[in-house]
């Protein structure tokens, strides 16, 4: 977990496209800048940060389903909670489920527990768009990267 | 009135928190009630819940682009009532 380069996430722990469920997990850094300010001397990681990690899982979830044919965009965080106070190198488990899988867009369920213990969930929506650029092959990439197996999009 | 165009100016009055009262008929989503994109994307999510079906949006929207159909076939309140009709039927069939 990098939190100033947003990569929230540090391993994909599995893929389930027929359940349309995703599994990851990461370890809350020991040392970031974001704590010298979040907050000083009390190190937390920020509740945005935590939504940025359920909606990052959330997207690997939609772009695993849609065989990285077009990126997620967010849109919208409905019923978020932030349920718990995490700290530095803390292991945390991330889950998203499909929730609604519509044209053009899809609203997912997202969670994060520590230790079993919940941590925060919200429902998120997002917009699918094709990818701009060379972003679809950089996604490809992080997936990778991140343990999950990626296909080749449909033809 | 149809019971989907009562179903539907409910899910748009919460929605997107339009007086309910100003919601007719003959009101275009996007030019009358002045919901954008975004917007409709919540509005959609309601009425796929609601009706459970799923609304054509990206169809929809390409015809729209490609001059293939007007937005009023989609967007007037009665047209797009009549679409979830149709979409309902076809789940029905």
């Amino acid at each position: 977990m990098q939190l100033e380069y947003f990569q929230m996430i540090d391993q994909v722990v599995s893929f389930d496209r027929e359940g349309a469920r995703l599994v990851a997990r990461s370890r809350i850094p020991v040392v970031s800048p974001i704590f010298e300010g979040h907050f000083p001397g009390h190190p937390l990681m920020p509740g945005v940060l935590l939504i940025e990690t359920m909606a990052q899982t959330s997207g690997y979830l939609l772009l695993g389903l849609n065989r990285f044919v077009s990126m997620p965009f967010l849109t919208k965080v409905n019923a978020a909670n932030l349920r718990r106070f995490v700290g530095p190198d803390t292991p945390i488990d991330m889950e998203a489920t499909l929730l609604h899988d519509g044209s053009g867009y899809a609203v997912t369920k997202a969670r994060i527990t520590s230790g079993g213990k919940a941590v925060c969930d919200a429902e998120i929506m997002f917009k699918l768009l094709p990818f701009p650029d060379m972003l679809g092959e950089k996604m490809r990439a992080n997936a990778a990267r991140l343990g999950m197996m990626v296909e080749e999009p449909a033809a | 009135m149809s019971s989907t165009f009562e179903k539907v100016a409910d899910i748009i009055a919460e929605t997107a928190d339009i007086d309910r009262a100003s919601i007719t008929e003959e009101s275009h989503a996007i030019d009358d009630l002045g919901i954008d994109s975004l917007a409709f994307l919540d509005i959609a999510f309601a009425i796929d819940k609601a009706f459970g079906i799923k609304l054509p949006l990206e169809q929809w929207t390409q015809e729209v682009n490609e001059g293939k159909a007007p937005a009023e076939n989609y967007f007037v309140m009665k047209n797009l009532c009549a679409r979830i009709d149709e979409l309902v039927a076809a789940k029905k069939a």
